[in-house]
């Protein structure tokens, strides 16, 4: 499952440079007294394949539902192509939306849920029928016209949903947690023809789930949310490389965290003393600076950023020693949790780092209780303060 | 498991329930004037009889007449109770839902004593709107329930979706809502009717002096004469209640059939 | 569509308005009205709007009162032991037997009879049960006996009959329900244990249905108690129950105070005997699957 690289570089600079086409400024809105959205700032671009990710709860429906115009918002305002939609109820919107149960008319067949928004529609009905059987088309469903649509697959139901959205050519495209629904291979195959579909027609889609590894593969752009609040906007890559909070990192994959001692800065970044790594100088653009940190300053690394060495091996870079505590093997990768010499230096608790080796051909996977060498770059830590 | 034991059991029980009526064709067509064994021989008679019978056939207009316009108004007035109750939330909504279904567990005899004693110190007069009044009021949680599981079998989205795609919550209503909806209402329409056309206390204290189906029954019984002509016309109402009730039946399968969902078997 | 937490409430308030007013005119305030009469005194063709507890005294030192009140609940009490007690294994038979596909081909034909007119039911138990009716005759011309029996009709027995055989679907459903939510798995489990299938039943199954059979009692016995029908003819007049003395009291003496006291008392004696039941059965109720 790849996506064209190089199509997707030059997506990602055309999107970036395009006009804003969802803005929200301020959004706030309450439930009673519930805060559920907290001052929402947001610009989605024209052409872009935007998500909002978060854990359930923390209000990325509720604000795909404010910008389709189903909940009001208490203060703010959000614009659609620079129009403020202030009093536009969400009929009007140039906004359609694919719901999380697809909501698929049972009593209709699929080109009658199809063609129903072109209900209004002036175009003549042969007309009407042409741009109902391209959709299917579009979503490769050819003809299933005639078909019932309550005998459908759940793959099926997101097709015509998408089918029956995509019609109206709205400016902006809603999908509400559209996957989730689905078992993993059909959700994996709908990722990439989602993708596909996106590029195709064009237009900004805006999409809500909670799997991160959705939104990473699928998202030009992801806004992370917790708790009504943007925790951070990013491209997927500058996401998970670079988190701007223990939370965010925790969030999207797996991160280890070592306390950390700040010694000053530097021209370049900030120089830091980590138990088991020594003294490091981390770059000016892995520090974050946004994070709370009651537990004090830390630095965090991805288990596959660094490598496990045999004790006899020395890489390039940074080498530290220490002993393998646990070994859990998976098939295609390995698991390591390492206990690195000196961790515990600090306050005398030993903090076993995860770290995976990918099984390649010739590698031997190393024993429990064996001591081991990590290689590792400080590029590849971020610190948080 | 015990399946035999038991099966034979619920088979007896079933007959049990079902014998007197059973007796009702057995009568209607024996040309006996008495109801007792031995069968005398057969006769249409009785049905000739009933439905020359003038009087009979006022009282069975006036039960008509009541039966259609109670299920209606029962029927309407559910249509609202049923979306408030599955689509809003708003304050006090127990207790007032508690008080439309009442009629369920208040005996007829208080419905029927205290609104005729309203009636008639307010000076109305008793007649057929009187009874209908009444069998609305108790056709009413009847038809809550059963729009309610209709309402309740809908997708939330169903309505939103349609809004989204650019109708208006009125059109959306019609042309997604009702379709869906449609046999529950007929469903509604028809239990009603049936509980409305059978319904004795209420009719008997409101009526006044106008027939009604289950009243005219009442004083013939007084007539042994009568009895066989009784015995026809409770066979017709028997086979009438079946018929529109197996009516009632399909149409709630087929609505639980074309939105997916599953059977709890029965107006539960 | 956009739903603000007060447009939420308005709009479900604007729709429920029709229906509760409509129960609050024909049902509330008559109910409300009949609690007023009680308090006032009774004149001659008129009711004087004095507050008296008279009619209550009058009610309640009656020894009629108290005879037709105990039959009442008698009758009501044995209806209701006699239609749950032989409802239980047919509502056991559907739910635990019974092919799900089936379950509800059985339900239907079990609720038609209950559709039919109750008057008809009524009546066809006294043609039955009658000095020339069904068995008699049919007794007779089979030569069993010589002369007709003459205790099928007319006392409380044939009463209790009737009304059990009126009523039994209403108690056969709730069980069914309470039954069908139990989760089998709970039943494999004992067995497993090894308890024997009585056991399971007596100590599982029994207990987890409860709510259905408080429920069908309850079903079964509130109408009852309030029935008019039966009484009148398979007791053939003598034996009048409370809503015959009801009647007689509103509309053949025209008495509508003391008509209403004793609407109102026996109201209250079956709530308070309802409530009691409840309560005793409490500890069943608590269970949530």
């Amino acid at each position: 499952m790849t996506t064209p690289s190089s199509s997707t570089a030059a997506h990602r600079a055309r999107t970036a440079a395009a006009r804003p086409m969802i803005e929200c400024r301020d959004v706030q809105k309450y439930y009673a007294d519930y805060h559920a959205l907290r001052g929402i700032d947001l610009t989605i671009r024209e052409g872009e394949f935007f998500s909002l990710l978060g854990p359930s709860g923390c209000g990325k429906t509720t604000l795909l539902r404010t910008i389709a115009g189903f909940e009001d918002i208490s203060s703010g305002a959000v614009l659609i192509d620079g129009q403020d939609q202030e009093n536009v109820p969400a009929n009007r919107r140039p906004t359609n939306m694919v719901f999380q149960s697809y909501a698929i008319f049972p009593h209709l067949t699929v080109a009658e849920n199809v063609g129903f928004g072109l209900r209004r529609d002036p175009r003549s009905k042969a007309e009407k029928a042409a741009a109902v059987e391209e959709a299917l088309e579009m979503v490769g469903l050819k003809g299933y016209g005639k078909r019932a649509s309550h005998a459908l697959s759940g793959g099926q139901r997101q097709r015509v949903a998408l089918a029956r959205a995509l019609i109206l050519k709205p400016k902006v495209l809603l999908l509400d947690e559209p996957l989730s629904a689905l078992d993993r291979k059909m959700r994996e195959q709908m990722q990439v023809e989602l993708i596909k579909l996106q590029r195709q027609v064009g237009i900004t889609f805006v999409l809500v789930t909670h799997d991160q590894e959705e939104a990473l593969v699928m998202s030009d752009r992801i806004a992370v949310m917790f708790e009504g609040q943007i925790a951070q906007l990013d491209g997927p890559e500058a996401l998970y490389a670079r988190p701007t909070s223990r939370r965010v990192a925790n969030f999207i994959g797996v991160m280890n965290f070592l306390p950390a001692h700040v010694l000053g800065e530097t021209p370049n970044g900030v120089e830091v003393e980590v138990p088991g790594l020594g003294r490091v100088e981390i770059p000016a653009g892995n520090v974050s600076r946004r994070d709370p940190g009651d537990e004090g300053p830390s630095v965090g690394f991805r288990p596959e950023a660094v490598s496990l060495l045999s004790a006899s091996q020395s890489g390039t870079g940074r080498v530290t020693g220490g002993v393998i505590d646990e070994v859990v093997y998976y098939g295609d990768m390995t698991y390591y949790d390492v206990r690195l010499d000196g961790s515990a230096s600090f306050d005398g608790k030993a903090r076993p780092v995860r770290i995976a080796m990918r099984n390649v051909f010739g590698r031997e996977v190393q024993d429990v209780g064996t001591r081991a060498n990590v290689s590792w770059s400080p590029g590849s830590l971020v610190l948080f303060r | 498991m015990k399946g035999g034991g038991l099966r034979v059991y619920a088979v007896a029980y079933l007959l049990f329930l079902y014998a007197p009526i059973f007796l009702l064709p057995v009568f209607a067509f024996n040309s006996g004037t008495v109801i007792s064994f031995p069968l005398k021989g057969f006769t249409t008679e009785w049905f000739v009889q009933m439905f020359g019978n003038a009087s009979l056939r006022k009282a069975l207009v006036n039960s008509l007449t009541i039966a259609v316009s109670a299920s209606v108004f029962a029927t309407c007035l559910g249509i609202f109770a049923a979306r408030a109750s599955t689509r809003f939330e708003f304050p006090g909504k127990t207790p007032i839902m508690a008080m439309i279904m009442l009629p369920l567990v208040l005996p007829e005899i208080i419905v029927s004593i205290s609104l005729l004693v309203v009636l008639l110190s307010i000076g109305v007069q008793l007649s057929i709107l009187t009874v209908i009044l009444g069998h609305t009021l108790i056709c009413m949680p009847y038809a809550t329930v059963i729009l309610s599981t209709a309402f309740n079998s809908l997708d939330r989205s169903l309505e939103e979706a349609a809004y989204d795609l650019g109708e208006t919550k009125w059109s959306a209503f019609r042309l997604v809502i009702l379709p869906l909806v449609m046999p529950g209402i007929i469903s509604s329409l028809l239990m009603s009717f049936t509980i409305s056309l059978d319904e004795f206390i209420i009719a008997f204290f409101l009526a006044g002096n106008e027939p009604t189906l289950p009243t005219y029954i009442f004083s013939q019984l007084r007539f042994p004469k009568q009895t066989p002509m009784i015995m026809a016309l409770g066979t017709v109402l028997v086979v009438m209640s079946i018929l529109l009730l197996t009516i009632a039946e399909y149409f709630r399968r087929r609505g639980l059939a074309k939105t997916g969902a599953k059977d709890t078997g029965g107006f539960l | 569509m956009a739903a603000g937490n007060r447009s939420q409430a308005a709009q479900g308030l604007t729709l429920i308005s029709p229906p509760l007013a409509y129960a609050v005119l024909v049902m509330a305030a008559p109910l409300v009205t009949i609690l007023a009469y009680s308090f006032l005194k009774d004149g001659y063709l008129t009711v004087i709007r004095e507050f008296t507890l008279e009619n209550y005294r009058a009610v309640w030192s009656d020894p009629i009162f108290h005879t037709i009140l105990r039959r009442s609940l008698g009758v009501a009490a044995m209806v209701t032991l006699v239609t749950v007690v032989l409802a239980f294994p047919v509502a056991y038979f559907l739910s635990f037997v019974v092919a799900a596909e089936r379950k509800g081909l059985w339900l239907f034909l079990i609720t038609i009879p209950f559709w039919t007119s109750y008057l008809i039911r009524v009546f066809l138990w006294k043609v039955i049960l009658g000095y020339n009716g069904v068995i008699n005759s049919g007794l007779k011309s089979l030569g069993i006996i010589e002369q007709p029996l003459s205790f099928l009709l007319y006392n409380i027995n044939s009463m209790v009959m009737t009304l059990a055989h009126a009523y039994a679907p209403f108690a056969i459903l709730p069980i069914f329900i309470a039954l069908e939510k139990i989760d089998r798995s709970l039943l494999e489990a004992g067995r497993d244990l090894g308890e024997s299938r009585a056991m399971t039943f007596w100590r599982v199954t029994l207990p987890l249905a409860m709510p259905g059979v408080v429920a069908a009692s309850l079903i079964v016995f509130i109408p009852t108690i309030g029935d008019y029908v039966t009484p009148a003819l398979i007791g053939g007049g003598k034996i009048p129950m409370i809503a015959n003395m009801i009647q007689s009291q509103m509309l053949d003496q025209d008495n509508r105070p003391m008509g209403s006291a004793l609407a109102v008392s026996s109201m209250l004696v079956v709530a308070v005997f309802s409530l009691l039941f409840v309560l005793v059965n409490r500890r069943f109720l608590k269970v949530r699957q």
